[in-house]
């Protein structure tokens, strides 16, 4: 029994009305990669806390190396050997790789940093795992994988035996997929035990030993990867059966809805613009996916479209109307309608009740106001009925505040207030993020009925998943430009991956620098 | 039969006040009591401080000084003015603004008020709508700078508290006919230059026994029943809230943030100058020509924040802090007056701290519920 490192034993963690771990036992194996697999709110981050030492459990216990502890906070953790590398990144943005690596386990003398030791240190474990940074780089200058490296280079300064990556892979393009992957089985050959968080299926097939499977805080159990499929897994973690393809209707291509002329839109972020010369046309009857790696300048394109951001230059085409300079209330008037990526930002009014959410851009219609008075029996019966129609889970029904549901119920909301509008163009950014499965299959299947009745869908998406099954054109965006149009049956994920990092681009879609010049 | 109807009711009664503190009604109100209760034991101890043989009878006076209908009266002619920069601040709060300029708001308005009254001879109710005109003005031009420039509507009031004082100042120092001839540096009593413009009695100084009082009151609360209507019935109060709430949400769903903004400032700039206009309308207040700025103003946001921002709620907070103020004067000259002032800004303070102090009731009553419930699965 001694070669578990880590056994987590019976825990049990209440919080008031909802039993956040119920009975769940872990056990990690010395070298072995054990996925922990859930939907959200299945319980994953509260056990994954608890051993981090950010809760206390209210029942079990915790062995480390076959010896009971406590633990009370992180310091504790870490002492133990555990270390996390979390989904966002705990890094200090302005201080450099090797002051970030070393901050709270300073080597000093006389209460001087002695940063060349550290550099020397550093540079040691960098070569050992293969894994190359630049210390003297600040992070806000670096990539999104190279901050993960950083924070993987974090633990392994400390020495850490035990590494829990929660969710690593969101942030990556296939080929960082595909490096962490070695990394993470070279860990294991050295000796040290991973815990790796996802809900992922594709990515535990890939690399994990064994999988322990979570919901709705309780164990479902803990099965070899080698031993399962992808389908059974997906079963244990919602409870039934998940149809991974989505099913689309065969229907022709509609009229022009939606035309982007050479738009060019300006960053907020940096000098340079976030789109660059931008055309591509939407038709009626199909979902066309705008791809890439996130800060590629798909966000800005939405708010371009939607009329959040102004653009420099360029039109966009609504319907045969030009639309570039119109108030987003006129846009939406006429048939445009938006699925935000950041929903508490931009999609709901969180202190406002889910029925005063759902007619949040329709409530000047006749329906809802007269003569300036809202018609607040009216808006119940509508609320009531997107609540039924599209399974919007809520503790007090219509007057439940936005702010104490989930999430994904949330995004339900929004998915039900922007496709009951019957928008001639949904604009859908990011629609699924942070959801889970069955959340995830739910808003697939609405999006595929808006492009079945003959209306058009404009995805925005980050995830691969969602890239090759939902739509039906691809256009990949890199740096601000699309350098390819793909079609998901025709192409593969390491083709993709290929476009979305910059190495390939296709022969049509030249560099606008250069078409100037 | 009988019996069991009497169950019903029992678990009806029963049934509300297990529901009664999970509204969110009832702990805003329990939090503002408890700022309330907090701020007067606070009080009872600098009086004890103070002059410890007379610090019971000045805790008595504070809560108990309006003896009369006279003093009653007196409440009531203070809580007029502060209850519509109450308003003022309050309707900016809710859009997501802070509207510390109702001072020179309330100064515009009363000036507008007061000029029309005794040149142009206009009688009270049209001097009223000079005086909302007057706010409103002084309220737009920090909306303006807000949604155009991006200037910050805190920053902007301030300074514009300021120009207004002296913009006034310098109007009515101009308008010799506005002055009184004796003194010269205030304006002439109201009654002498204009007795239509004194806002009416409607024999109520007789009923109260006070020449303070008049209907002024019930405008001011007419003002706010309007606007708890504006702001929870109408698709335009549904806008400016969703503003104050969330601005980026409000304008990805085709809202006009930068509209709401200015149209949020004129309205509470305007309620601000109708506040200026009842207190120097009312005949008793001269404008007095000074090199500082009108309390009113700034008082409207204590009473904005005790009715926590909700029109109804700042009716009773205005009246509320009028009480203690009135109640408090008549501690001199025992007390120095400064006292009661500190007594009002601590239970000011608290009720800017009453969103902590809600927490605290609502995990207060959450371990309650829990060892109910422990006691329960017990047995």
């Amino acid at each position: 029994m001694s070669d578990y490192v880590v056994e987590m034993l019976h825990i049990t963690k209440d919080f008031p009305g909802v039993k956040a771990n119920d009975d769940i036992t872990l056990q990690l194996k010395k070298g072995e990669i054990h996925a922990l697999l859930g939907e959200n709110g299945a319980g994953k981050s509260t056990l994954m806390s608890v051993l981090f030492g950010l809760y206390q459990p209210d029942g079990g216990h915790i062995k480390i190396r076959a010896k009971e502890v406590k633990i009370n906070n992180p310091n504790d953790a870490n002492a133990l050997g555990i270390g996390m590398v979390h989904q966002h990144f705990k890094l200090v943005e302005v201080f450099t790789v090797l002051d970030n690596i070393i901050l709270g386990a300073e080597p000093a003398k006389a209460g001087f940093i002695q940063r060349s030791d550290a550099k020397k240190r550093l540079e040691k474990i960098s070569k050992q795992y293969g894994l190359r940074v630049e210390p003297d780089a600040l992070i806000e200058d670096i990539s999104v994988g190279m901050q993960q490296r950083v924070e993987i280079l974090k633990m392994l300064y400390r020495e850490n035996e035990i590494l829990i990556f929660d969710e690593p892979t969101a942030v990556l393009t296939p080929q960082e997929i595909e490096e962490l992957m070695v990394i993470m089985r070279n860990f294991a050959k050295e000796g040290k035990s991973i815990l790796f968080i996802t809900h992922k299926l594709n990515e535990i097939m890939a690399v994990a030993d064994r999988c322990t499977v979570l919901r709705k805080g309780c164990l479902v159990g803990t099965v070899e990867v080698k031993n399962i499929t992808k389908e059974q897994l997906s079963k244990m973690m919602v409870g039934r059966d998940i149809n991974f393809t989505v099913k689309k209707k065969q229907i022709g291509k509609g009229n022009k809805i939606l035309e982007v002329k050479h738009l060019t839109i300006a960053s907020r972020l940096h000098k340079n613009n976030a789109v660059k010369d931008v055309s591509f046309d939407v038709y009626g009857g199909e979902i066309v996916c705008i791809a890439g790696i996130d800060g590629n300048g798909q966000t800005e394109l939405g708010y371009g479209i939607i009329g959040l951001e102004k653009a420099a230059s360029g039109d966009i085409v609504f319907k045969g109307k030009t639309i570039t300079k119109s108030a987003i209330k006129k846009r939406e008037t006429e048939g445009l309608s938006h699925i935000p990526e950041d929903r508490h930002k931009y999609g709901l009014i969180l202190d406002y009740s889910l029925e005063e959410n759902l007619v949040l851009a329709r409530y000047r219609q006749k329906d809802f106001q007269k003569g300036g008075f809202i018609r607040f029996k009216n808006i119940r019966t509508y609320a009531k009925k997107l609540i039924e129609n599209y399974d919007i889970r809520c503790g007090q029904g219509a007057v439940t505040k936005v702010r104490s549901m989930s999430g994904g119920n949330q995004q339900k909301a929004i998915v039900a207030r922007e496709i009951d509008k019957q928008p001639d163009l949904l604009l859908a950014v990011q629609p699924t993020r942070g959801l889970d499965v069955g959340a995830i299959e739910y808003i697939h299947e609405r999006l595929v009925e808006v492009r079945d009745s003959g209306r058009a869908v404009l995805l925005i998406s980050l995830e691969l998943d969602e890239v090759m099954n939902v739509p039906d054109r691809i256009l990949v965006m890199y740096e601000g430009e699309i350098v390819a149009e793909l079609t998901p049956e025709q192409t593969t994920v390491e083709e993709m991956g290929l476009y979305m990092s910059g190495v390939k681009r296709q022969p049509r879609f030249r560099k606008a620098t250069e078409g100037l010049r | 039969m009988k019996k069991s109807n009497t169950n019903i009711l029992k678990n009806k009664v029963s049934a509300f006040f297990v529901k009664l503190p999970e509204s969110h009604a009832f702990r805003s109100i329990m939090a503002s009591v408890i700022s309330i209760v907090i701020g007067l034991v606070f009080g009872f101890f600098l009086l004890l401080i103070l002059k410890p043989d007379r610090a019971g009878w000045g805790i008595y006076r504070i809560l108990f000084g309006i003896t009369d209908i006279r003093r009653f009266a007196r409440m009531l002619y203070f809580a007029a003015p502060i209850l519509m920069t109450g308003l003022a601040v309050g309707v900016a709060f809710k859009t997501g603004l802070f509207n510390i300029g109702a001072s020179g708001q309330y100064t515009l308005g009363s000036f507008f008020a007061l000029y029309t009254a005794m040149i142009w001879q206009w009688p009270w109710y049209l001097a009223i709508l000079a005086a909302m005109a007057g706010g409103a003005i002084w309220g737009a031009l920090p909306g303006l700078f807000k949604a155009f420039f991006n200037v910050h509507e805190v920053i902007s009031s301030i300074m514009f508290n300021w120009i207004g004082m002296y913009l006034v100042n310098l109007l009515s120092i101009n308008t010799p006919a506005m002055l009184d001839r004796l003194v010269g540096n205030r304006t002439m009593i109201l009654v002498n230059a204009n007795p239509s413009a004194v806002i009416p009695k409607w024999g109520l100084d007789v009923a109260f026994q006070s020449n303070f009082m008049n209907i002024a009151i019930f405008l001011a609360i007419i003002y706010a029943v309007i606007m708890y209507i504006v702001l929870n019935r109408t698709t335009f109060g549904y806008e400016l809230k969703a503003c104050g709430f969330n601005r980026h949400a409000s304008q990805n769903a085709g809202i006009n943030a930068k509209r709401n903004i200015i149209v949020a400032m004129v309205i509470s700039g305007a309620l601000a100058g109708v506040g200026g206009g009842l207190y120097y309308l009312s005949g008793i207040g001269q404008y007095l020509v000074e090199r500082s700025l009108l309390m009113a103003g700034f008082n409207g946001i204590p009473v904005a924040l005790l009715g926590a921002s909700n029109p109804i709620g700042i009716i009773f907070s205005a009246l509320f802090i009028s009480y203690l103020q009135v109640g408090g004067d008549s501690l001199q000259p025992v007390f120095a007056k400064e006292t009661i002032d500190v007594i009002i800004s601590v239970i000011i303070y608290m009720s800017a701290l009453s969103l902590i102090v809600k927490t605290v009731i609502a995990s207060i009553l959450k371990r309650g519920s829990i060892k109910k419930h422990a006691k329960e699965e017990k047995q």
